[in-house]
């Protein structure tokens, strides 16, 4: 009986599968693949394009979604007001659901949730982390914010409303966070550099580094 | 909170859980194909399955399933149902490409 | 508005926490297929309306900790709702 030694993962982006110890799902998800193909409903091509598509997409869409809307208050109001409109400006997709931006100040912290199942806007953030999907995100983050919050470091006082949304439908919401003092007169490069996934999601705050 | 018998594992919104783990993994290659897959299969213009049939298929999975296997298990499992049950493979056809499958990945032929 | 309290079978996107509650409606997000039938295969026409309805988490939760003004909204079908 031959032994197949497990190839240890590389720090890529894409870890590298193991490569004789095919589980279940790994042998059902070539499968599909090779039947989809030879039934000529997709190619390899597509499925490769597609792979290298969602690896492409990164925060940075989202950070510069919100750079742009604290340099210019016009479209902010337009961001607001219609999110999809407002990014196709910046020559970004509309993308396949309506996106609602909602702003933090100082009086409402917003904060996102798919409690159902990973509701994210992916096509301006890239996938959601682990954390996102998991049981006790989805459970918790309606049921206790503030203490959720506290655990990924903000810290909020009650005299600032916090609101949840649980993305349940067809929306798809982004956090648009405050903007820190004393960056008055940074670019726009600068201050998407401070805007991370988690302060879109709401987990967390920018900083002036 | 108890549980209706007929709320599905998903429905977890304002039961207890333990601490937020932040870990995060950079995603498998066949992970991505999944999504791919899924993202390929539901666009507008294929239109070979729906969201919304992933997601009853993933929830139709039952307690035990659900909570032990990984997101992209999940995903695997409900397109694959997905696909048997708008007749675009059938259930005969492919137990038996996974079954060469993993015979070819036995034999370092994959 | 109120949440209907119901618990059918099948695929329903009316979380549990909220099923029976009382809420606001926030705004009118649109109309939408029914994913509880597209889930099915099936069109899940004639579109619905969908709104954003908003909770008080004071009310929604025994022993909730934190400002009484925070919410959480929750996007809900019109079928689910009724007048409270």
């Amino acid at each position: 009986m031959e032994h197949h030694d497990e190839r240890e993962a590389h720090p890529h982006s894409t870890r590298e599968d193991a490569e004789a110890s095919l589980t279940y799902f790994q042998a059902m998800e070539v499968a599909v693949r090779e039947l989809l193909i030879e039934k000529g409903i997709l190619t390899a091509d597509q499925i490769r394009r597609q792979v290298e598509d969602m690896d492409g997409r990164t925060p940075a869409r989202g950070a510069k979604v919100v750079a742009t809307a604290w340099l210019n208050p016009p479209f902010r109001s337009r961001l607001l007001s219609d999110g999809n409109a407002a990014i196709a400006e910046l020559g970004l997709e509309r993308g396949p659901y309506k996106l609602v931006v909602v702003e933090n100040t100082s009086q409402v912290h917003n904060v996102i949730v798919c409690t159902l199942c990973s509701c994210y806007p992916r096509w301006l953030l890239g996938l959601p982390p682990d954390w996102y999907k998991s049981r006790s995100y989805r459970s918790r983050m309606v049921r206790e914010p503030r203490a959720v919050l506290r655990e990924f470091g903000l810290e909020l006082p009650d005299s600032t409303t916090v609101r949840v949304h649980d993305s349940t439908a067809d929306m798809r919401y982004l956090v648009l966070p405050m903007r820190p003092a004393g960056t008055e007169d940074w670019a726009e490069e600068e201050l998407a550099a401070l805007v991370s996934r988690d302060t879109m999601v709401g987990v967390a705050a920018p900083t002036k580094r | 909170m108890a549980q209706h018998p007929s709320q599905s594992p998903h429905d977890t919104g304002g039961q207890p859980a333990g601490p937020v783990e932040r870990t995060e993994h950079d995603y498998l290659l066949w992970e991505k194909r999944v999504d791919a897959l899924l993202v390929l299969l539901s666009h507008d213009d294929k239109r070979h399955m729906t969201v919304d049939e992933l997601r009853r298929n993933i929830e139709g999975l039952g307690s035990a399933a659900y909570q032990t296997l990984s997101y992209y298990e999940r995903w695997m499992h409900a397109i694959a149902q997905t696909l048997i049950q708008r007749g675009v493979i059938s259930v005969d056809e492919l137990g038996r490409k996974i079954a060469d499958v993993e015979h070819r990945a036995a034999h370092g032929e994959l | 508005m109120k949440v209907r309290y119901a618990h059918p079978p099948g695929h329903v996107r009316t979380p549990a926490y909220v099923k029976g509650r009382q809420g606001v409606v926030e705004r009118l997000c649109g109309t939408y297929p029914n994913p509880e039938e597209r889930a099915y295969g099936r069109s899940g026409l004639p579109a619905q309306p969908l709104y954003r309805v908003r909770f008080r988490q004071t009310e929604l939760w025994p022993n909730y900790r934190g400002s009484i003004s925070d919410t959480v909204d929750v996007e809900i079908f019109h079928h689910w709702l009724e007048p409270a």
